[in-house]
């Protein structure tokens, strides 16, 4: 790992999501030099976990091979997983960063023929798929999943499953002895894409995500319908296994809520939209109730909450739920008042999808470097920000979309820092 | 008393909001109300009042004058502040709906049957004669609330509880004598006039 060459007049994104993956391929397919710096042992972030589009309802997939093939043939990237930046100091132009590299303990001859996985007996938590199933000790996140290389997990180290790993591959690419490296690096621009997480429904006290079984969040019903998914494309409760029939979707289950996120996620309306079409799809009789304060269909796809409108087993409901207490055979019931009559209610469900909204996923606290970010952990366009320039969810709460929109401006600005650097570096100054 | 009814009345014909945001403590909190319903859903009140706060916010910026002023909504608030915590725009619903409370009494419009609202005068009266709250004379003051028979009646019903409230020194006798008070009273006193007029005046003023 240590030949890589990085120069002042290298682009560093951070974060391998859409938004990194996109800012990396326009700065690297316009001629820079990039590196791609992502946390995770495979890039496309959370995309990779949404089952469907909105609003052409098609599957991410589709379009990440595309990046993954654009990635893969391009001479001007590379791409560091399981990597974190951990430091970077320097002006803009000349950037000093330090990137901790975690060992994978599986080195380029792996094959992804998936023989270590059946050697191995420890299984964890899935994280692809949010705690919803266990994976092995020895795994690759998905099947798509780039690069293709498998990873050990590091709880596995020094048992009795790391050498049963080692043994049971035929391609000698398991290599143990891997540690945890810090290397360093230059840069002359960092587009900062490291994305948003979940809002932690844990947090929302009144709605019993903690207590309750049959109450999940968006995210999870997400990976429930995806046919690769923690339950192969099923949507079942938690509690029993049994396909809900009656699916209630709360919104702003955290957003425009002072006591939680202040701003509005902006996505969650249209995947709460978009879910009511998985369950008519994939549940038989399923119907989908909205509880919401106002539908933010964002602009052009006002004609995609109108269609969903039309739709017989969808029924909006105009009201913030108050709270949800659990009633028998583990339903959960929601109670509030509604504003279209202020009639008081105390629904049943069979199962509950809490629309989450997104936070940044890095604190200003823990942010390497010194950043302007708004009150809402958003970081802004700011002059102080130097060659640091935001892609992404970390500049505001986006969809894919935007996002890539997002991501290519950022693009285009780390562009134009390194042209300037190029313009003064000595090999050319003979040419001017 | 209802000649200041009248005046506001007139003076703010067709526009209530600016009435209440003017008028009523932290009044002018009511234009941030967006319509959720999360302070009906989370009220232990529930059911057992005419109008929810969301309904109260909503009538307010619909005009409904006369039906707000005597609702009983803002008599059976029991400061919970369930709905405060509970607000996504942090509201102080609870602020508000007392607010509500003493400008419908000042104005003489609340519901003459509603017992909460002579509780929480007898509450006043107690608390600012010596600015500390007499609690036995509260306790007897409420039972003899709906006169005399039923003051007995109750009295003798909670015999036990306020003899050992005594024994567990929760409840002094001597309170029934005089009773405790602030060390400076008449400066008390003045307080609550001054108060008392700022308010009046800034009222008085509004309604010409």
């Amino acid at each position: 790992m240590s030949d890589i060459v990085a120069t002042n007049e290298t682009i560093l994104v951070v974060g391998g999501g859409i938004s990194g993956i996109s800012a990396a391929l326009e700065a690297a397919e316009a001629g820079k030099q990039v590196i791609l710096v992502e946390k995770n042992a495979y890039i496309g972030g959370r995309v990779t976990q949404l089952h469907k589009y909105f609003p052409k309802l098609c599957h991410p997939t589709c379009g990440m091979e595309i990046n993954q093939r654009r990635a893969k043939t391009n001479p001007n990237l590379t791409i560091l997983t399981m990597a974190e930046v951990t430091d970077i100091s320097g002006d803009k132009g000349d950037y000093s960063i330090k990137v901790k590299l975690k060992p994978r303990y599986v080195n380029n001859n792996c094959t992804a023929c998936g023989q270590c996985t059946d050697a191995v007996d420890a299984e964890f938590d899935s994280e692809f798929n949010y705690g919803l199933n266990q994976r092995k000790g020895a795994y690759i996140a998905y099947n798509n999943a780039y690069p293709q290389t498998y990873v050990l997990d590091e709880r596995i180290i020094g048992t009795d499953d790391a050498t049963k790993a080692k043994d049971a591959c035929p391609a000698d690419a398991i290599d143990l002895d891997m540690v945890e490296e810090s290397i360093d690096l230059k840069a002359g621009a960092v587009v900062w894409a490291t994305g948003w997480r979940p809002f932690d429904a844990n947090k929302i006290q009144p709605y019993g995500y903690d207590r309750f079984d049959n109450v999940i969040t968006n995210v999870e019903f997400e990976r429930m319908n995806d046919l690769m998914g923690p339950t192969g494309g099923k949507v079942v409760r938690p509690s029993d296994g049994a396909e809900p029939k009656k699916i209630a979707f709360i919104q702003c289950a955290g957003s425009r809520d002072r006591n939680y996120l202040k701003h509005c996620s902006r996505i969650c309306c249209m995947a709460s939209l978009k879910q009511t079409h998985y369950v008519r799809e994939n549940i038989t009789d399923g119907t989908s109730d909205i509880y919401y304060i106002d539908i933010r269909a964002i602009d052009r796809f006002e004609d995609f909450y109108q269609k969903v409108q039309q739709d017989e087993t969808v029924k909006f409901i105009k009201s913030k739920v108050a709270f949800i207490t659990e009633g028998e055979n583990n339903n959960p019931v929601l109670n509030g008042v509604d504003t279209e009559g202020y009639h008081r209610y105390a629904n049943e469900y069979d199962m509950v999808v809490l629309a989450v909204g997104m936070e940044p996923s890095v604190n200003q606290s823990d942010f390497p470097v010194e950043i302007v970010m708004n009150e809402e952990g958003f970081i802004e366009m700011d002059e102080k920000n130097g060659g640091v320039f935001a892609a992404g969810c970390s500049s505001d709460a986006l969809d894919v979309n935007r996002a890539v929109q997002s991501a290519t401006a950022s693009a285009l600005r780390a562009v134009q820092v390194i042209n300037q650097v190029g313009a003064v570096s000595p090999q050319n100054e003979g040419a001017k | 008393m209802s000649d200041l009814n009248q005046a506001l009345a007139t003076k703010y014909k067709g526009n209530f909001l600016k009435e209440v945001i003017d008028n009523v403590e932290e009044g002018d909190m009511v234009q941030m109300c967006m319509q959720c319903g999360v302070c009906a859903g989370s009220c232990p009140m529930g059911p057992h009042w005419e109008h929810t706060p969301q309904k109260i916010f909503m009538m307010i910026r619909a005009n409904k004058r006369e039906e707000v002023l005597a609702s009983d909504s803002m008599w059976m608030c029991t400061s919970c502040y369930n709905c405060i915590a509970r607000c996504p725009r942090e509201l102080p619903i609870t602020h508000i709906m007392h607010g509500l409370a003493t400008y419908a009494k000042r104005l003489n419009l609340v519901p003459k049957t509603q017992p909460t609202a002579k509780f929480a005068q007898l509450f006043w009266n107690n608390l600012t004669s010596k600015g500390r709250v007499n609690e036995l004379k509260l306790g007897i003051s409420l039972y003899f609330m709906n006169g005399f028979g039923e003051g007995v009646k109750t009295a003798m019903a909670n015999q036990k509880l306020g003899l050992n409230m005594l024994k567990t020194k929760r409840m002094a006798i001597n309170e029934a004598w005089g009773g405790h008070s602030v060390k400076d009273k008449s400066g008390f006193h003045a307080m609550l006039k001054k108060a008392a007029e700022i308010e009046s005046d800034s009222i008085e003023a509004n309604s010409k």
